[in-house]
């Protein structure tokens, strides 16, 4: 079926179900182990690396003080990107461009049968797809987790040490890296694409492959970067200053190719949301109609697909500095180590707000709900996103002050990293209007809410004290930094993505998360989490620097207070895992349709959904978050009498 | 409580309460901030450029105060007043109001006129503080009056000093995998593993690195400044009363980057004085082998692992012996 086919399917609202039903299924499509899936996906990637790494070897094989070294950048490289390429191979993501490259047309392609199965192939259902990533982020998390405790049991104590430093270099870089990288994605991933299309009244994301092969990319990132720790890890932290990144050994290679790797699944995904809420948007979804998430998610893939690339190409020319001897950042021949340091950052600044934006889309989304009002200033909320994606891109040199680069500009960027908590101080001014004569219903969503509120508060004002230059001297390169970008990033939108999943898991399993255990991860989380890195903003002002094995002896009190905080924050997260098995397995509670009675797009459809989301395009009648409002009209007009009929959720 | 809030006037009440809460509170924390916690907010006052990063940093802990704790009692006292724990049997709902004109407005101009502050009062201060001890690159813009004749100077190696002098006396840092040595241009360029300052002067630390991005950051001077190989970054402070103080590199260099630190001290100007002559009398013969006085130093091709400096005779060894043909030599 092709695309305009299919739009005008949508468009008449004739077909109903699964439109590709009457097709037969291809074999790569089947049932059972012989088609693709997981396992044939990581089998060709086996073999791909391996032919990868004997291709690098031959390749260099005139220069017999690496060829076979187990140092050999170029046979890593090869073996690490043909791998990429196998699993995306075995998965399937290859086949209908090979097809089409080789003027084959009408391959069959479709959605793989509607059982447990669909997880662990190559889906082109968004729905499918966003709980695949769920699973994906989930996996990293726990990961870069366990990383996290081996830090700070090493900083137990300043001189009896757990590991050499030469390990704990490697545990925090790989640490840092792995949860910056699963932190692009965390939200935009699961949620966006799950929600995104029901929000918006669409039947699919514009472009179901791209979706799916970013998700298959950001699995392959997942493992190249893993794939640093048995070659030996690497020493440079996640921002990977050169020349310390030239200098270091074969896990650098996974380093920035996995970046790399991630990178291109980034800019997939985000040039993917874009075009959907651009083009897909219902009838009737004028901008000013547009749910806040949707907002927050535009503005998150405007930042992805416009700073990725910059990423991609900075992790390019660190890969040909490693493999075929080029020097663009090596200072002695012409290259200059504040080149990585500024394609890093005119990244790494936007990125920064890639985990902030949905966080704030959630908040706004769920907020309204729990307090039956409509989101106070919905335009300032919107506007404020649009206006942090377009500062954002005007800062990045802030995390240089000290570094000597542009000296004359530090007024500059002290003014425009000001700036951007102005529209991030709409997101206040949104959220506490919205509680102002409320009816406050705390369920474990609405918590996480509040909490991000609060820990973004503490982030975003240690925020505007880095930014200040005299004071950047005293903190830059420490603790503080540390402190402020956990109470960011985990305070702010790692809380929105357990908000989020509390709120819409009913909707995407059918289940109910426990409330019991809910609360108890939830206090757990809170508590610990600010028992752990508040003391670090002490640490920091105290004078210990980021990323050390040891330190001075008297501020080994507040280090250890940290990490008995930190490991039981770490146990919250077994909590929530529980809670997640307990509710969708052990004990499950059956959701009903609209468990939080929001007027949510996403929660008229039936449940489960059905394959194509809405058995008529719905129209959208008036603005979102009309709640106590007695008399106004319904948000979407369904054009349905009854919802399809239920059957056997699709998780069970 | 939720009844008076169904007629109009309710509604000033509630933010009147909470403005008052708010201003006592404020106050009050203010006070106590600046009575009992202010004065030991690194990092210190053993120099200018510190004291003035350390009451930079309490006022923005006294603007910053007042706004955590609006946030926080406005969003305490909504749970309090709208939770569901107070009001059980209230009907379903909230009020409708989707915004509020005068609010939005006051919020954004108020926001805007603190960020503009904010971003005015770190520029003054960065400028009347001559970079505020931190990294200004090779050209710093906000020198100190004499700080580029001395710099000029010293390169020349006919940079004074002597107690009593108000020269700017510069001061080369040089970081490498793992340690900072400091080399003296006022005294024959000899090199030392300690840093040794004098009282009562402005100092102009050169910062440079040998092999990968290190930074130099003497805490209680107030000064931090990236060493970057091949560059020259620029950072000042004047320093006040003798003490001592701590170094630490503040950017992850590699395996021992974290015990990459050393003690140094400000002595009186004459013991400075003192220890300088000593030293470049005690290390002339080191000094003799030292490549002349640069701010930045080319390691040769072989980096870390063969000689530091350019001169091939001092390269331990010759890679293309032990890795075959091909290394570029
Ligand atoms: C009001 C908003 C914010 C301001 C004014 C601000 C300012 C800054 C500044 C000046 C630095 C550089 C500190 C230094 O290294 O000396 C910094 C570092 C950082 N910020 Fe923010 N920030 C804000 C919000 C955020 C948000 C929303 C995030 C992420 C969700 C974030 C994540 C980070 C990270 C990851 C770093 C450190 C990166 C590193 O060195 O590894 N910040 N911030
Ligand atoms: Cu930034
Ligand atoms: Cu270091």
């Amino acid at each position: 079926m092709t695309i305009s086919e299919e739009r005008s399917t949508e468009v008449s609202g004739a077909s109903s179900g699964h439109p590709h039903e009457s097709r037969g299924l291809s074999w790569t499509q089947r049932p059972g182990i012989l088609s693709q899936n997981v396992i044939t996906a990581l089998v060709f990637a086996v073999i791909g690396y391996v032919i990868g790494h004997w291709f690098g070897n031959y390749l260099s094989s005139g220069y017999t003080y690496i060829a076979n070294s187990g140092q050999n950048s170029i046979s890593n490289t090869l073996a690490l990107a043909f791998g990429v390429l196998g699993w995306l191979g075995g998965i399937g993501a290859l086949n209908y461009p090979v097809a089409k490259l080789f003027g084959v047309d009408g391959l069959e392609e479709e959605s793989p049968v509607d059982n447990w199965t669909k997880y662990f192939r190559y889906s082109l259902d968004h729905k499918v797809v966003g709980l695949q990533y769920v699973v994906g982020v989930l996996l990293f998390m726990f990961t870069g987790g366990l990383l996290a405790m081996a830090v700070r049991a090493e900083l137990l104590n300043p001189t009896t040490h757990l590991f050499s430093p030469d390990t704990y270099i490697k545990i925090v870089s790989e640490h840092g890296t792995i949860m910056m990288m699963m932190a692009t994605s965390i939200i935009v991933g699961p949620l966006g694409n799950y929600f995104v299309p029901l929000m918006i009244g669409a039947r699919r994301m514009a472009f179901p492959r791209i979706e799916a092969l970013s998700f298959w990319i950001f699995t392959a990132g997942y493992m190249v970067i893993f794939s640093a720790l048995p070659y030996g890890g690497f020493p440079t932290g996640w921002t990977g200053y050169a020349p310390l990144q030239t200098q270091s050994g074969p896990g650098m290679v996974s380093y920035l190719l996995g970046f790399a790797v991630i990178g291109l699944g980034m800019i997939l995904a985000g040039f993917n949301q874009a075009v959907t809420i651009i083009n897909y948007r219902a009838p009737g979804m004028t901008w000013s109609r547009v749910p806040i998430f949707v907002w927050s998610i535009l503005a998150t893939a405007s930042l992805l697909t416009l700073a990725t690339p910059v990423l991609f190409a900075g992790g390019l020319f660190g890969l040909l500095d490693k493999t075929v001897q080029t020097t663009f950042y090596v200072t002695e021949h012409g290259g200059s180590s504040y080149l990585w340091q500024n394609l890093f950052w005119f990244f790494g600044h936007p990125e920064v707000y890639i985990m902030a934006l949905p966080g704030f889309g959630i908040a706004g989304e769920i907020l309204p709900v729990f307090t039956r009002r409509p989101l106070f200033a919905y335009k300032v909320a919107a506007a404020g996103m649009i206006g942090v994606a377009l500062l954002s891109f005007f800062v990045w040199q802030h995390h240089l002050f000290q570094s000597g680069i542009n000296p004359d500009m530090r007024p500059l960027f002290m003014l425009t990293t000001e700036l951007i908590s102005i529209p991030t101080g709409f997101i206040f001014l949104v959220g506490m209007g919205t509680l102002y004569r409320a009816k406050i219903r705390l369920e474990i969503p609405m918590l996480f809410v509040l909490a991000l509120f609060f820990n973004f508060l503490i982030g975003g004002v240690t925020g505007v004290f880095l930014s200040d230059v005299p004071v950047n001297v005293t903190v830059h390169g420490g603790f503080f930094v540390l402190s402020h970008f956990h109470y960011t990033i985990m305070g702010g939108l790692l809380f929105a993505f357990m908000a989020g999943l509390y709120y819409w898991l009913p909707k995407m399993t059918g289940k109910m998360m426990n409330k019991k255990i809910g609360k108890i991860h939830f206090w757990m989380m809170f508590v610990f989490f600010n028992l752990t890195f508040f003391p670090m903003f002490i640490i920091g002002l105290l004078g210990q620097p980021r990323r050390v094995f040891t330190y001075a002896s008297n501020l080994q009190g507040l280090n250890d207070f940290s990490s008995v905080s930190a490991f039981i924050l770490g146990l919250s997260f077994l909590v929530f895992f529980y809670n997640l098995v307990w509710s969708m397995w052990i004990k499950p509670e059956i959701a009903p349709p609209n468990p939080w009675e929001s007027l949510g797009l996403e929660w008229q459809t039936a449940s489960p959904v059905p394959a194509y989301n809405f058995e008529r395009i719905p129209v959208i009648m008036t603005d979102p978050y009309r709640y106590s409002e007695p008399g106004a009209p319904d948000y979407a007009d369904l054009g349905t009498s009854e919802p399809s009929a239920p059957s056997k959720h699709s998780l069970a | 409580m939720t009844n008076q809030t169904t007629n109009s006037t309710g509604q000033v009440h509630h933010i009147r309460r909470m403005t008052v809460i708010w201003i006592i509170l404020s106050i009050v924390a203010d006070v106590l901030y600046s009575i009992f916690v202010a004065a030991h907010i690194p990092p210190g006052r053993l120099t200018e450029t510190a004291a003035k990063d350390q009451t930079d940093f309490n006022i923005l802990i006294e603007m910053a105060i007042p706004v955590l704790l609006g946030v926080w009692i406005y969003l305490s006292y909504s749970l309090y007043v709208w939770g569901d724990k107070r009001n059980p049997n209230e009907a379903f709902s909230g009020d409708a109001a989707r915004g509020n004109t005068k609010v939005q407005a006051s919020w954004i101009v108020i926001t805007t006129v603190t960020v503009l502050f904010l971003a005015g009062f770190g520029t003054w201060a960065l400028v009347v503080d001559h970079g505020s001890g931190g990294g200004q690159g090779p050209n710093p813009a906000f020198a100190p009056a004499g700080a580029l004749k001395a710099e000029t100077a010293a390169l020349l190696g006919r940079a004074t000093w002597s107690p009593g002098s108000t020269n700017v006396l510069p001061v080369q840092v040089i970081g490498q995998q793992w340690k900072f040595t400091y080399r003296y241009p006022t005294f024959g360029g000899f090199e030392s593993s300690q840093l040794m300052v004098p009282a009562n002067t402005t100092i102009a630390f050169n910062v440079t690195s040998l092999d990968v991005i290190h930074s130099f950051w003497a805490y209680q001077l107030g000064v931090k400044a990236d060493a970057n190989p091949q560059v020259n970054d620029v950072a000042f402070t004047t320093t006040k009363d003798p003490g001592t103080f701590i170094v630490r590199c503040s950017e992850l260099c590699g395996i021992w980057h974290g015990s990459m630190y050393n003690n140094g001290a400000v002595l009186s100007q004459t013991a400075f004085e003192n220890w300088a002559t000593t030293t470049e009398a005690a290390n002339a013969a080191n000094t003799a082998l030292l490549p002349a006085f640069a701010w930045t130093y080319v390691p040769d091709a072989n980096g870390a692992s063969g000689g530091y400096y350019p001169d091939g005779t001092l390269t331990p060894y010759s890679p293309s012996e032990v890795y075959g043909a091909k290394q570029p030599s």
